[in-house]
């Protein structure tokens, strides 16, 4: 047997029973889908439906807090950048407001000045005082840029007009990255002079470079052209192209995502007022995302499990429904069969009873008649030398014998619903089976023999189900033989107060594989040929009924061999299904 | 010794009289419970054999009749219906001395009405 044969449901092969009166009502391979497929569209959907739903909204949240963290990361830098630059704007604006132009123009007195800045702030390197002309007449710091003229610089006619000034990153005469602040200060006399401090941009590099950024991440400042302006993780040195668009300008915080080389950044960025950075933080999405996808990995591994063992579940306990439904059905159908047949039985009973009953009258006045023509010829002398009379009268009487014998068997036979225990030669009720199969034979050369065993004891039982319980068996001994087959019947005692009844034919035997299923209902081999297959299963029913049992040995080709074996005292169980429902 | 024969088949139960007639049985025959009745009023008889299937009265009431007038009287049963395994229960059942079956064999018959008297 195949492990495909072996895992296939019994119900499997029924799903189109069709034949005969009593056909299963379901079809089971179809009933077994919609349970399998019902069961686990309510089972599995709300589980997907609901993994799905979270998927989606954790990922949305997690992407949601990303994005809140990237911009409260770059709002509160901006804040700590804005605070920087206008904590130097403001301490340029307290010396230039504390100081006379005068004062200011004493290099002695800018050197104090640019000391105490470097003290008090940090960050200054050189302090200068520009007049109206653009030209630095005074300067207090590591380079000589005294006496240098800004007049044709962009950043000098800006500040004429907004008052202040502040930088991008430069190279400047010195080569070195560096920004500017400058405030002017107008004189009543309508002209002006400007106060300029350079910042040396390591001040900013360390301030950027305190802030822990999470995913990988990098926080750095750019100018509108994308030069970098403070040092970068990913994107090089200062004055470096960065190597994205930068983002057009917004008033607050932004954060937007983005592809670099297929790989998916997270840009949180903000404008840095009245000055010409913007300030961008770039995470990439991919690390910040990594423990969720963890996290997502093993709840699709659990999903995955849960929806293996309800597939297990489903499949299983459709198949065991399923199964009990057809073992149901079969029941039913079984049943209905064994009602039939016993409805048959009863009708034939009743049948061959009327017909004996009719023919037992004529066949008496007969009987009578020629009785009567025997006495006259024999006891009255008149005719009694007429041999060939009497040779007549012989032989209607001996007809008239042989149809009471048969109208007896009928008789007989149609006392199956009686169930009445009585005292029986089991012989004589294989004989009296054989009365009504015995013609059979002969016609098929058939040879039939009735061994009883001398010893074998009387039996108390129901004659109506032995005689059916060996016409089934002789019946089907008949079928298997072939013409001039031989049939041996035998009777003799077995221990335990059993006798042993053997049914042995010559016939074509039944093969190891059948030999465990013929006492199953609908089991034959003969479906082609009208057998319903539950003639053995009744018999079986019978002789268990019968407190007996029954057993076969069989060999192909040779022949088989039934044997039942009948307790002395039968059990006569009255509520038994084959029991004539419509009564005596 | 006088045998009364009731069977509802006039051929089967006159034949049947004729028979015992001829091996030197007294017999009288009815056709039904009725006229068996009738004959009963003008003669005496020692047994009787009953039909057990007859129209309107059949052979057990008939029995159940002759015995409130005459509680002597033995039985003998025939009938169409059965095979002999049975009879010998159904006899006693109904207070019968023998049951018989249709077609009779006549000796038989005898033989058991013999036996019937004796008793």
């Amino acid at each position: 047997m195949s492990y495909r044969s072996m895992l296939r449901p019994a119900f499997w092969d029924h799903a189109d029973v069709a034949a005969g009166p009593y056909k299963h009502l379901f079809n089971f391979r179809r009933m077994w889908k919609s349970a399998v497929l019902l069961t686990a569209v309510v089972a599995l959907a709300p589980l997907l439906f609901m993994a799905a739903a979270d998927y989606n909204v954790s990922q949305k949240a997690i992407e949601a807090d990303i994005h809140y963290q990237t911009a409260r990361l770059v709002s509160n830098t901006r804040r700590s950048i804005s605070f920087f630059l206008s904590e130097h704007k403001s301490a340029l604006n307290f010396i230039d407001k504390d100081n006379t132009y005068h004062a200011l123009s004493d290099p002695q007195r800018l050197a104090v000045l640019l000391d105490n800045l470097k003290k008090g702030f940090g960050g200054f390197t050189d302090l200068g005082v520009i007049d109206a002309g653009g030209r630095q007449h005074t300067y207090v710091g590591p380079y000589e840029l005294a006496g240098i003229n800004y007049s044709g610089q962009d950043w000098f006619q800006d500040l004429k007009e907004s008052g202040v000034h502040i930088s991008e990153v430069f190279l400047g005469f010195r080569q070195k990255p560096h920004l500017l602040v400058a405030v002017k200060h107008d004189l009543p006399d309508g002209t002006f002079y400007v106060l300029r401090a350079s910042i040396d941009t390591q001040k900013f590099n360390d301030l950027l470079g305190e802030v822990e950024v999470s995913g990988q991440g990098d926080i750095f400042l750019v100018n509108a052209e994308g030069a970098l302006q403070t040092p970068s993780r990913f994107f090089g040195n200062t004055l470096e192209r960065f190597p994205l668009d930068v983002p057009a300008y917004a008033e607050k915080t932004r954060v937007t995502e983005t592809h670099l080389q297929a790989e998916p950044l997270i840009i949180g960025y903000a404008y840095i007022q009245e000055t010409p950075f913007i300030l961008m933080a770039v995470k990439k999405k991919t690390e910040l995302m990594r423990p969720w996808n963890e996290t997502r990995g093993k709840l699709i591994v659990f999903l995955l499990v849960s929806i293996t063992l309800i597939g297990c579940v489903v499949l299983g306990v459709s198949t065991y429904l399923v199964n009990q439904i057809f073992d149901a059905d079969r029941r039913r159908v079984a049943t209905l069969h064994r009602v039939e047949y016993a409805n048959k039985m009863a009708s034939l009973g009743r049948l061959s009873a009327g017909v004996a009953h009719e023919i037992n009258n004529p066949l008496a006045i007969i009987n009578e008649k020629a009785g009567l023509m025997k006495d006259v010829f024999t006891l009255q002398h008149r005719y009694a030398e007429d041999p060939q009379l009497l040779a007549l009268v012989d032989s209607i009487l001996s007809s008239v014998e042989r149809c009471a014998r048969i109208t007896r068997r009928l008789l007989s036979f149609a006392r199956h619903s009686d169930a009445k225990p009585q005292v029986l030669e089991i012989g004589e009720v294989i004989h009296e089976v054989l009365g009504f199969l015995g013609k059979e034979a002969e016609y098929r050369s058939i040879g039939i023999s009735v061994d009883v065993a001398p010893q074998t004891p009387r039996i108390h039982g129901d004659r109506g189900r032995l005689q059916e319980i060996f016409l089934n068996l002789i019946n089907n001994a008949l079928a298997a033989l072939d013409d001039g087959g031989r049939l041996e019947i035998g009777v003799r005692p077995a221990e335990d107060s059993f006798i042993c009844v053997s049914v042995a034919d010559t016939g074509c035997g039944i093969p190891a594989a059948d030999r465990n299923r013929i006492f199953e209902p609908f089991f034959s081999t003969k479906t082609e040929r009208g057998g319903t297959g539950l003639g053995l299963s009744i018999t079986y029913g019978l002789v268990q009924g019968l407190g007996g049992r029954i057993s076969v040995e069989s060999e192909v080709g040779k022949g088989t061999e039934f044997k039942v074996f009948l307790p002395h005292q039968m059990k006569i169980d009255r509520e038994d299904p084959n029991e004539n429902p419509a009564g005596g | 010794m006088k045998i009364l024969l009731v069977d509802d088949e006039e051929e089967l139960a006159g034949t049947l009289a004729e028979r015992l007639r001829i091996r030197g049985i007294d017999a009288g025959w009815a056709i039904s419970a009725e006229k068996a009745m009738q004959l009963l009023e003008t003669e005496t008889f020692d047994l009787a054999v009953l039909d057990v299937k007859m129209p309107k009265v059949d052979g057990l009431k008939l029995k159940q009749q002759i015995q409130s007038k005459n509680p002597a009287m033995r039985f003998i049963f025939v009938t169409g219906h059965g095979s002999s395994g049975d009879f010998e229960t159904g006899a006693s059942e109904v207070g019968a001395e023998y049951y018989l079956v249709k077609p009779l064999n006549i000796d038989e018959l005898i033989a058991k009405i013999k036996e019937a008297l004796k008793r």
